[in-house]
């Protein structure tokens, strides 16, 4: 029988029905077509399928459908706000950080999750923190640059929110 | 072109790719993104025994469960004759091929497909497989290239002889050809050298550990008229080899490219495409297909397996006076591993007057080998990088210094056979000994490795055609697919040509039935040949806005120049111009839409050399090697875009550090893949890594407009050798085996110690 899971997805209600044993990757990519999500393994060993959940840095494939009940799941696909691009695509963008791109929104969402723990972290905490993505094109060099220069630039725009804020 | 290279003002730049955003916001359809309504799901059968005979196969019980659509086994494909087995007797085979996507009578790897089901949705299909009934009889198996070869091996094919001996022999084996490759005489030039070094290496296959398994989607009209969605390096390799494989005109079939997810050669063959035709043809109804991770690796790729053993001459001024190999390259379970490629590279980088090499293919029970990345070179570039690295351990020399008194320059004839024209390798040599990696200190348990390498780098077959849209904005449409940048590259040509800001020009890449036919993405071609015909139709595309211009002035075409993105001249005393946009909204009055389409087979290509330096530190007590710093140089021609092409070569070193260091397939003695996922089969990760730094020397290669030469292969041949090189010197023992894993370091270290005790 299916079970039927109310979720927030990227901040939106979203109601599926899955089988026990769907996972949430298949369920994002299959039944509500969240195609951003990649599958590399399937196993947890690759990253391609990074969400959040409830704040918790996840594989996808490693999490049953029926446990998002009532979660908050924070894909790629919402990252962007609107047509502005999180500071870490842009960071992406600009540091030629992705060749084929197919781990590329995986990457994006474990940065984004080690940057809202730790907005300045060394460059080997973020090597650290991405283990579990795994990348063949690029060697990873890029992709390490761009994440600490969109840590660069996501500290001088909250300073710079925060210094407006101070101001009388 | 009215620019000079000094005022290029796109080439050689960094904008943001044009598929940028798609990528980075989910937006891109890879294979596996492709959906259509009604679709079923694909699942293949596949054996769990290493060699067996298949002595009953029976489908019914499969076919009868609920759900069902579809059961397609050998018997479904068509019988391919052997004289029509290959096109002039060139690689591939089509009867392998065919009988690799679905075994016929034997299985010959575990992984092999034997049969494939189409059912409504993905569990059904898998709770299918479990019904078909195989009866398989047993056969002694063989994994290892060496024990291959021995007389008493399992023989894979009853019908396989060894070309390339004569006479030919009277029993089949499972040595598929022998290749000998001669230049001047080496009996002499061994008999001229001080000193003689030998050694034998084996190195595992790699998989070439793309990120997106293989995926695609098929969908047959009752006409027969067949559309196949799927990732794949060449849209056009997919459409001929499926025609080819289910006998089917070309013209019935239409294959449109989704974006790849990596490929690095591994994806330029077809496993699953005739497959899922097949089902969607019988079933009525789209099939989508895609593998695990586990059967990636059990049924595709891998790169080459092999056992080298190798011997160099030189005097004592360093001078290399000989040199010969003998390369054992495991082709998986059918012919063709890249072994040829092997020898003709692994010496290419130096001025040698006697070079001897003897190359054997030889089949064994493991999927068959698939292209990576300069296929054949880097196992054979680590031998040879590793006597040069022992050579200058020797002498007391510095290895670059030996390298650059051996380098080949323009003009020296290569031992494969070809002269080199202009060149650059001398120039990476030089690059990385002033580079400051190269003198930055080490300290205990460190060491630094150098290592070079070279590849071909190849031209082709190539479409493209480019398209004034009504507002003055530019289309490039070509027919590769972009595996790491090439819409960027292909767009900064065309707006380098047209004078117009990249922004300006849109790259797009068409289905097979969009353009005319362009050879696959691969062999280091695509921003040279396919560049090559953008460049030239923006050449076109250009004469034809001067001669519309002309017309619209109603002057002569010479006196119509282009500048600046706009054509010029001097009409009655009056300097006038006509912007793009203009020429394009008024293109109705002067016969219609611009366009120009060029076809071509780009000759040319110019070679890549490349340098790395490569500095490790080994842990004594456990043999773990830590990669320190890295530093990659390469003759790159001119670089398009500088960031991607930094890209191939961090990429390729990484790729390179994991086949020295960690990759290798584990089987069991009943030849079954052990570590067919990447929790075990393990790539480096960005822990395992520092920054790869990168040097980009530019010696232009004449033949291509830009002076282009083909970058992505040679990144990933140096890295076996200077990571070797690195962890011989910082333990003072030569490693010859591959990967260097903690066991085999330690070893080695420990055997080393006895030696000199
Ligand atoms: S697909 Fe989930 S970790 Fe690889
Ligand atoms: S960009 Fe291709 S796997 Fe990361």
């Amino acid at each position: 029988m299916k079970q039927h899971i109310c979720t927030h997805i990227n901040g939106e209600a979203t109601e599926f029905l899955c089988a026990t044993e769907d996972t949430l990757l298949q369920v994002l990519r299959d039944n509500l077509r969240l195609t951003g999500t990649k599958e590399g393994c399937a196993t947890g060993d690759c990253g391609a399928c990074s969400v959040v959940l409830d704040n918790r840095l996840v594989c996808s494939c490693l999490v049953l459908a029926v446990e998002a009940q009532h979660s908050r799941i924070e894909t790629v696909e919402g990252l962007a706000d609107g047509d502005t691009l999180h500071p870490l695509q842009q960071a992406f963008l600009d540091h030629a950080a992705l060749q084929c791109g197919i781990c590329t929104p995986g990457f994006l969402v474990a940065a984004k999750a080690l940057l809202d723990r730790n907005p300045s972290p060394s460059e080997s905490e973020v090597r650290f923190w991405v283990a579990g993505n795994l990348c063949r094109c690029t060697g990873y060099d890029k992709i390490v640059r761009a994440i600490l220069a969109a840590a660069d630039t996501m500290r001088n725009t909250n300073s710079r929110t925060t210094d407006a804020g101070a101001q009388p | 072109m009215s620019r000079t290279p000094e005022n290029w003002r796109s080439v050689g730049t960094r904008p943001v790719r044009p598929d940028g955003i798609d990528k980075v916001t989910g937006r891109a359809v890879f294979s596996a993104d492709f959906n259509l309504p009604d679709a079923l799901h694909g699942a293949v059968l596949r054996s769990p025994f290493a060699h067996a005979r298949i002595l009953r196969l029976d489908t019914s019980r499969a076919m009868a469960l609920e759900g069902v659509k579809a059961i397609v086994t050998a018997r479904d494909l068509p019988l391919i004759p052997a004289d029509q087995a290959t096109t002039d007797g060139q690689p591939p085979d089509f009867r392998d091929m065919s009988a690799n996507i679905l075994a016929r009578d034997k299985v010959l790897y575990e992984g092999h497909a034997i049969a494939a089901i189409a059912a409504v949705d993905a569990q059904t299909a898998e709770h299918a497989l479990t019904l078909v009934d195989v009866e398989y009889e047993v056969l002694p198996h063989v994994i290892d290239v060496q024990q291959a070869m021995e007389p008493d091996a399992p023989v894979l094919h009853d019908s396989l002889v060894t070309q390339g001996i004569t006479p030919a022999p009277s029993h089949p084996s499972n040595i598929a050809s022998r290749h000998e490759q001669v230049h001047g005489d080496v009996e002499r030039g061994f008999a001229q050298a001080d000193i003689i070094l030998t050694e034998e290496f084996t190195t595992q296959p790699v998989h070439q550990g793309y990120i997106e398994p293989h995926a695609c989607m098929a969908r047959v009209a009752s006409d027969g008229q067949t559309d196949v969605w799927c990732s794949s390096q060449g849209q056009f390799m997919v459409r001929a080899y499926c025609a080819r494989l289910l006998d089917m005109p070309l013209s019935q079939i239409r294959v449109t490219p989704l974006e790849i997810g990596g490929g690095f050669g591994g994806k330029t063959t077809v496993y699953l495409e005739p497959l899922a035709i097949l089902l969607a043809r019988r079933s009525g109804r789209p099939v989508k297909m895609q593998m695990s991770r586990a059967e990636v690796f059990r049924a595709t790729g891998p790169a080459s397996g092999s056992y080298i053993s190798m011997k160099i001459g030189a005097l004592k001024d360093g001078t290399l006076v000989a040199a010969q190999g003998i390369l054992c390259y495991q082709a998986g379970a059918f012919p063709g591993s890249p072994v040829r490629l092997g020898c003709m590279t692994a010496f290419a980088p130096y001025d040698i007057a006697n070079v001897k090499m003897i190359g054997y293919d030889v089949v064994v029970n493991r999927p068959k080998s698939a292209a990576y990345r300069a296929p054949g070179a880097p196992m054979a570039s680590f031998a040879a990088e590793s006597l040069l690295d022992m050579l200058a351990l020797r002498l007391d020399m510095d290895p670059i210094d030996l390298r650059i008194r051996n380098a080949a320059r323009p003009g020296t004839r290569a031992a494969y056979g070809i002269s080199f024209k202009e060149i650059g390798y001398l120039e990476t040599l030089q690059a990385a000994k002033a580079h400051p990696h190269y003198s930055a200190p080490l300290a205990r348990n460190q060491g630094r490795g150098v290592a070079s390498g070279f590849w071909f780098n190849i031209g082709g077959q190539s479409s493209a055609a480019l398209t004034l849209n009504e507002d003055g904005t530019v289309m490039v449409t070509t027919a590769n697919p972009d595996i790491g940048g090439s819409r960027a590259s292909m767009a900064l040509m065309a707006a380098e040509v047209l004078e117009i800001d990249v922004s300006r020009v849109r790259p797009e890449i068409a289905d097979t039935s969009s353009i005319a036919y362009s050879d696959l993405t691969g062999g280091s071609r695509v921003t040279f040949a396919v560049g090559m015909a953008v460049t030239q139709a923006a050449s076109e595309l250009l004469a034809k806005l001067r001669e519309r211009a002309a017309m619209l002035w109603d002057t002569a075409v010479d006196e119509v120049t282009w500048r600046d993105g706009c054509a010029h001249a001097c009409v009655d005393g009056k300097d006038v111009q006509l912007s793009l946009a203009s020429l394009a909204a008024q293109a109705g009055k002067t016969g219609g839409p611009i366009a120009a389409h060029v076809s071509l087979n780009a000759q040319g290509a110019g070679p890549g050399f490349g340098t790395h330096i490569c500095d490790v530190e080994v842990d004594p007590d456990t043999g773990r090697v830590t990669v320190l710093r890295y530093t990659a140089v390469q003759d790159v021609g001119k670089a398009v875009h500088p960031a991607y092409v930094e890209g191939q070569l961090q990429g390729g070193a990484a790729q390179g550090i994991g086949w020295a260091l960690n990759e290798a397939y584990l089987y069991d003695d009943n030849g079954v893949q052990l570590n067919p996922g990447f929790l075990d089969y393990r790539m480096p990760v960005a822990s395992d890594l520092p920054m790869i730094d990168t040097v980009l020397v530019e010696v232009p290669n004449p033949r291509h407009p830009f002076g282009v030469r083909g970058v992505g292969e040679v990144p990933i041949i140096p890295p076996l050798g200077a990571v070797a090189n690195a962890v011989s010197r910082a333990t003072n023992a030569r490693h010859a085996d591959l990967p260097m894993s903690p066991p085999v370091v330690l070893k080695a270290i420990q055997r080393a110690a006895r030696k000199r005790r």
